[in-house]
């Protein structure tokens, strides 16, 4: 069994306090950094993606998208809108309900940041890993819709209201598929840990979660529509819908406050399309069968610390580069798709993804007891899931004291 | 020190919280209050190293059942039922009935000899390694019947056996029958309007 985050990792904390030999004071350190590590993640990608957006979509339009600002390919477009955002007047209008109004972008914001806390960029790259990070990430997430709704209701105009009120319809009904979606691969994996998860498919693409079964390869494309709905994007953002509502629940909004929701909105398309390549798409492996085992190597084995990070950082790039194009995606399918009504909006989900995701994870469910009578354990070579087999759980249990941990589990099924 | 620290911001913003849902008087107000307040309280169970109740308390409550009463809210209010202004009988009631729980409460706390209590006994569900805070391996099993320590099980004698899974299957069934009796309840009567309205009376 290679050993586990737990048992290779050095956290900041322990080495600051090596150096300070004060707990308090390491702690607090600890927390700056990675709260910095956090922010930086949050803010860049964001930022890179809305420059993607406006040059993709300029070429999918026939034009160029931003050329001026920072050269060739326009780059520095983000930090001008930024600079450009900040100057500008920061309005309440006179019907808002003004400290909500005020703090409606930052529940937004927050919420979006903090889900960056659980995702794992490369193997123990995380700023808190915990066995329970995916459930604990999505709960974080699904926080987000609070502020919308606040800021819907807290503008004081009708158009805002509606913007809200369609995007809590909305997220509350999206929510449904996402979760059974996302238990899929959890089944698969035996795992809420992300980082976890993400280990277990190293070796070739065949280990990939989408891979494992033709429920699990279906359940991606749901998730993934989920997931797009779920970040307000076209075909879904009917909580914008510039045509018909203005700018829905952004309408009021200016200057900063307004680019705040924009910040989150990109942050947390990066951030559904990191779940799904951690859940379904090798998290940070690269899926060439012989580039997996050598990089495992360093990463799992090494003691060389230089070795470690450096496969760690190869894998961050891979992470990245397979989030970022899910995210283009996103953005392909939001200047090529239509807006949806919201009734095609809530009968696209409720008619028919609920019922597509409860049949794939009965699916997924039934999968393994179909493959045992054929004598197989999966349709493919090496077993993922071997990293996390149920009986190395069982083991790492403290059993009782007066008893070996196997003793007690046998116990529960033989005793009378 | 940092714990304690945090301990008094999340109590602090827990009960103020608390306190603004009953003073403040626009309704959608007070419901951001009482975001503050349960996710608060969100924090303090991750104090206490009870990751899985913090993130069901954040799922739940500040996730779920507040968007929804949001939404209910919003959908609702209008003209007299935007501001809750109480009478004073209300207030007194309301008071009476707060002090008293209130009381309990503190005389439950102040009964307790926390000085002399034995702190020997592990919790029910202890995190299975030194990480801190991976309660849902542990719960996961007591569910199913394992126990992950034997030392503080409910039934000794047959805690081994008894699992928490029927108790919590049936009270989710239970949970989705309200769920669908609610909706039939609630759901546009088109065409059977004379026949519904008969039932109800």
């Amino acid at each position: 069994m290679p050993p586990t985050l737990a048992d290779t990792a050095t956290t900041i904390q322990s080495i600051l306090q090596g150096w300070l030999n004060s707990e308090s004071l390491a702690m607090f350190l600890a927390a700056v950094i990675h709260v910095a590590l956090v922010a930086g993640f949050f803010g860049l990608p964001a930022g890179i993606f809305i420059w993607a957006e406006r040059k993709i979509s300029g070429r999918i339009q026939d034009r160029l998208g931003p050329t001026r600002v920072g050269g060739k390919f326009g780059w520095l477009q983000a930090i001008a809108d930024g600079g450009k955002l900040i100057q500008k007047e920061d309005l309440v209008p006179e019907a808002a309900d003004g400290p909500l109004f005020r703090v409606a972008p930052y529940v937004v914001v927050v919420s979006s940041l903090a889900a960056f806390m659980f995702l794992p960029f490369s193997d123990g790259w995380i700023a808190i890993s915990l066995d329970i990070g995916l459930y604990l990430m999505l709960a974080v997430m699904s926080l987000e819709v609070i502020g919308v709704i606040l800021a819907g209701y807290a503008s004081g105009s009708k158009w805002a209201l509606f913007g809200g009120m369609r995007e809590a319809a909305q997220m509350v009904s999206y929510e449904i598929p996402m979760s059974i979606c996302v238990v899929i691969p959890i089944i698969t994996a035996g795992s809420l840990n992300l980082n976890e998860i993400g280990g277990l498919q190293s070796g070739h693409l065949g280990n990939w979660i989408i891979f494992h079964d033709p429920f699990s390869f279906l359940a991606f494309f749901v998730y993934f529509v989920c997931a797009t709905a779920s970040c307000k994007r076209a075909p879904f953002d009917l909580a914008e819908a510039e045509s018909e509502l203005v700018a829905g629940f952004l309408t009021e909004y200016s200057g900063f406050r307004w680019s705040f929701f924009f910040l989150a909105e990109y942050a947390s398309m990066f951030a559904v399309c990191g779940i799904a390549v951690l859940l379904f798409l090798g998290g940070w492996h690269t899926g060439i069968p012989g580039l997996d085992g050598i990089l495992d190597g360093p990463r799992y084995g090494s003691d060389a610390y230089v070795w470690t990070w450096l496969a760690n950082a190869l894998g961050f790039g891979v992470f990245f580069g397979k989030a970022s194009l899910l995210v283009c995606v996103q953005i392909w399918v939001r200047w090529t798709l239509p807006r949806l009504r919201i009734d095609q909006v809530m009968m696209t989900c409720l008619k028919y993804l609920v019922p597509i995701s409860c049949v794939l994870f009965l699916g997924a469910v039934i999968w393994p007891l179909a493959l045992s009578f054929s004598g197989k354990t999966t349709i493919w070579g090496t077993p993922t899931g071997e990293r996390a087999a149920p009986t190395m759980r069982l083991d790492s249990i403290p059993g009782p004291a007066d008893q070996s941990p196997t003793a007690s589990t046998s116990n529960g099924e033989t005793g009378p | 020190m940092s714990d304690q620290a945090l301990f008094w911001i999340f109590a602090i913003l827990a009960g103020g919280g608390a306190i603004g849902v009953v003073i403040l008087q626009d309704i959608v107000r007070m419901a951001f209050s009482l975001i503050i307040s349960l996710g608060s309280t969100a924090g303090l169970f991750f104090l206490l190293d009870a990751d899985f109740v913090a993130a069901t308390q954040l799922l739940v409550y500040v996730g779920g059942t507040l968007v929804l009463l949001i939404f209910g809210v919003m959908l609702t209010a209008s003209g007299p039922f935007r501001r809750i202004q109480m009478s004073s009988g209300e207030t007194f009631v309301g008071a009476a009935v707060g002090l008293l729980f209130f009381s309990v409460i503190a005389f439950t706390v102040i009964d307790v000899e926390w000085e002399t209590l034995d702190r020997s006994h592990r919790p029910v569900a202890e995190a299975t390694n030194d990480e801190t805070g991976n309660t849902s391996r542990a719960i996961g099993l007591r569910l199913v019947g394992i126990p992950a320590d034997t030392e503080v099980g409910i039934h000794k004698d047959r805690g081994e056996k008894t699992g928490y899974l029927l108790p919590f299957e049936i009270v989710s069934i239970h949970l989705l029958v309200v769920l669908v009796g609610a909706a039939y309840l609630a759901r546009a009567k088109r065409q059977e309007t004379s026949e519904a309205a008969g039932g109800d009376a």
